[in-house]
């Protein structure tokens, strides 16, 4: 399979190269921040070659331990290093349907590179990197998803799936692969759920999020596009119509507002409005593209999450001359991706730490200015972080147009009003077991609607469970 | 879903009227909500109200006024030609039960979606009665449409040249002196939905109006179409569309609904010189 001519490392090299991680191309962070093309470009495969023999191959393999869905790491990365790309990343499929996605946007630092026993002495193996890496390579040179060649004997159980995002693609390829029939039913006019219509083009294409439905359609699945759940057929309704078993991956809910004065005038925007107008609906295309959205001059983003870097780092390339990050803790809170945050830095985005808006203040129904405190840390709070307490008197106005809430969101309703039996934990939440199954017999859920907002590999882990878990429930009924 | 367009009728020359094929939701919908369309791949997403559903035929009824480009775009579709995208039913259907005395106040095209609405409510068993009105006889719609189970259609237009001369408001109040009412809905412009509940009010008759914020996703998901009722921040999509007027705050809804007014006309600017690629 090796196409690539290799380049082999002697001994000395790979003591050298071991010291730092192959550096990531990427786009220069002023002309970055006027286009919505990807910031980082990818390895090369010199690069992706240098990068995969700085891994030691160690026996330890913390770093699968450290993967929601256990990639076998250590296997793919010598698989490039043998030069076998393709191989590398029908690898990860074994485990993990979306690589071209997780090696994008999962917090790699956090999880399998955190572990990384090289990172321990040294920086740790740029596993995501690679990961994009074989995807990509794999997605241009390659057949297709891979594994769609052998067709899994067909089971007869026909499985409804309800969002596709990436609990929902999962589950749909897993259930796929083990023959089964599986129809998703998807709420908006497009698939892949908050890869599409959150995650910006910038940080993941669209292209790239196409590719990986396309690859699950070439499985057999079928996708209902517009059709919601709870609105046009209850899961109940589903149940009845043949499907053997549900699962629920319908997604984050609602946007948090802060219930503070002036939160519905006119240029105040919840994250997911202002990413769906952008990313969705390609606000940014605007007028070839019919949606609209405000392009700020002055744009304020609360909140602190990967979400919030997205919708400042959107905000600077829809045209905004400053965009400020309003945050109520610290640098060491900010829960967001430490690369997106530089990259974020990088860019020109201000931050505005240990600051809380108390009010937007408008002027003829338009926004004017936010009205923050400054805050300071006191002892931890439930989620052990110190809390945040406001100063006394330090009220200041920040001169905005444009404010964007990203402090989170709740539940949706829609579902849980139209699925009498469904147990709901009391934020509104699905309550499901560890393996996706709720109060509902034959009915599964996994992702933001079970957990409240995470990440995508999150999710697509709660996906592998509840894939696992449905055939599981499925061949226990043939026996019956 | 084939969203397959089987009937255009043009009811004005900005009022068209469409009969769309839409089995799975003409099956699930109920009077009262409504449907999220993207007519192509460039469009917009927009609420429409649902003007009629036949399960029978699995067709739902959508009237468009064109006002943007996005409607202008529906408007442009004919027979035989398909909708890109129709998600829905969306929201809470109108709740539906005996009342006694029921008067629909449609403005605009306001009364079409009152249509269903009001057929359910004479099969519930109620005295139905629909007021419409227009700037003169010429501009007036759906008169015939609501006489069909209405037990009195009244009309006023700013003219005089047909029935009441002068606005609905008027003839809605001397319909609620001279005979009561239990129950007045309200569907049409914002303006006018706020003036019937300033004018039922004073009775304290229950008065439904139907909310028509900007909207982008319909499920909740975006937060666009918040509204504030009896102080509280509620979305349209999924708290509504129905809510009662009394406590609805008509300002903001109406501030809100101004909120890309530059662009509409910058869009429709652009999609009529043909300077932009466009589908």
């Amino acid at each position: 399979m090796a196409e690539t001519k290799l380049r082999e490392y002697t001994k000395e090299e790979i003591k050298e190269i071991r010291k730092t991680r192959t550096p990531i191309p990427e786009q220069d962070p002023v002309a970055r921040g006027k286009n919505f093309d990807e910031v980082a470009l990818g390895y090369t495969e010199e690069q992706a070659l240098r990068e995969a023999n700085r891994c030691m191959a160690c026996k330890k393999r913390d770093c699968v331990a450290g993967c929601p869905v256990e990639v076998p790491i250590p296997e793919f990365i010598e698989l490039i290093r043998q030069g076998d790309f393709i191989g590398a990343a029908r690898k990860i499929k074994e485990k993990n349907s979306l690589p071209a996605i997780c090696g994008r946007v999962c917090p790699q630092e956090n999880q399998c590179e955190s572990l990384c026993t090289l990172g321990k002495k040294m920086e740790p193996v740029a596993i995501g990197r690679l990961e994009r890496f074989v995807a990509d390579y794999e997605r241009m040179h390659g057949s297709g998803s891979g594994g769609e060649d052998v067709k899994p004997e067909p089971t007869g159980f026909k499985v409804a799936v309800v969002g596709s995002g990436p609990a929902g693609l999962t589950v749909a390829s897993d259930l796929a692969k083990l023959g089964h029939e599986v129809t998703i039913f998807e709420a908006l006019h497009k698939a892949g759920g908050v890869l599409v219509y959150g995650i910006p083009e910038f940080r993941l294409p669209k292209a790239i999020v196409q590719s990986e439905v396309e690859g699950i359609q070439k499985l057999g699945v079928k996708i209902e596009l517009n059709s919601v759940v709870g609105k046009l057929y209850t899961v109940d309704e589903l149940l009845e119509r043949g499907f053997d078993a549900v699962f629920i991956g319908s997604g984050a809910g609602l946007p948090w507002f802060m219930g503070i004065p002036g939160e519905n005038l006119n240029g105040v925007y919840s994250a997911n409005e202002f990413l769906t107008r952008t990313n969705l609906m390609k606000a940014y295309l605007f007028p070839e593209y019919d949606t609209p959205i405000k392009r700020g001059k002055h744009v304020a983003i609360v909140g602190g999450g990967n979400v919030a870097m997205d919708a400042a780092r959107t905000a600077l390339r829809l045209g905004a001359e400053k965009v400020y990050l309003v945050y109520r803790r610290s640098m060491d809170e900010l829960p967001a991706r430490k690369e997106e945050v530089h990259h974020a830095i990088e860019e020109g985005i201000e931050f505005k730490l240990l600051t809380n808006p108390v009010e937007i203040i408008g002027e003829d129904g338009w926004v004017k200015g936010i009205k923050c405190v400054q805050m300071e840390l006191g002892e931890p709070d439930e989620s052990g972080r110190r809390r945040p307490i406001a100063v006394e008197g330090s009220e200041f106005v920040i001169d905005v147009d444009t404010v964007v809430m990203s402090i989170g969101t709740g539940s949706n309703p829609i579902i849980p009003e139209s699925t009498p039996g469904l147990e709901l934990n009391k934020r509104g939440y699905i309550v499901a077991d560890e393996n996706g199954a709720t109060s509902k017999p034959g009915v599964f859920a996994g992702g933001d609607i079970v957990t409240g907002a995470a990440t995508v590999i999150l999710a697509a882990g709660a996906g592998r469970k509840a894939a696992n878990a449905i055939h599981e429930y499925l061949m226990s009924k043939v026996k019956n | 879903m084939a969203n397959k367009i089987l009937e255009k009728r043009e009811l004005r020359s900005d009022l068209f009227f469409f009969v769309v094929e839409a089995p799975e939701i003409s099956k699930k919908a109920k009077a009262g909500q409504f449907v999220i369309v993207r007519p192509t791949e460039n469009g917009e997403r927009i609420p429409l109200s649902l003007a009629d559903i036949n399960p029978e035929r699995g067709t739902i009824s959508l009237i468009v006024q064109t006002i943007g480009v996005t409607s202008t775009k529906i408007s442009t579709l004919n027979v035989g030609e398909e909708i890109s995208d129709i998600a829905g039913p969306m929201g809470h259907p109108t709740p539906v039960k005996k009342y006694g005395r029921v008067v629909l106040v449609g403005g605009g095209f306001g009364a079409a979606p009152l249509y269903p609405i009001g057929r359910a409510m004479k099969e519930a068993g109620n005295t139905v009665i629909s007021i419409t009105g227009a700037r003169t006889e010429s501009l007036l719609v759906y008169e015939k449409e609501l006489a069909e189970f209405s037990d009195k259609v009244l009309i006023s237009t700013d003219d005089g040249s047909k029935g009441h001369k002068g606005v609905v408001t008027e003839v809605l109040k001397s319909e609620i002196e001279e005979n009561g009412a239990d129950l007045v809905i309200a569907v049409g412009p914002a303006i006018m939905m706020k003036f019937v509940s300033l004018t039922t009010k004073p009775y304290n008759v229950k008065t439904l109006v139907s909310l028509n914020p900007i909207m982008v996703d319909g499920t909740g998901m975006c937060g666009a179409c918040r509204v504030s009722i009896g102080g509280k921040t509620m979305f349209g999509c999924t708290d509504g569309p129905d809510f009662d007027g009394h406590l609805v705050d008509w300002d903001l809804l109406m501030a809100r609904q101004r909120t890309y007014l530059a662009e509409e006309k910058e869009a429709m600017e652009a999609y009529t010189c043909d300077c932009v690629p466009h589908s």
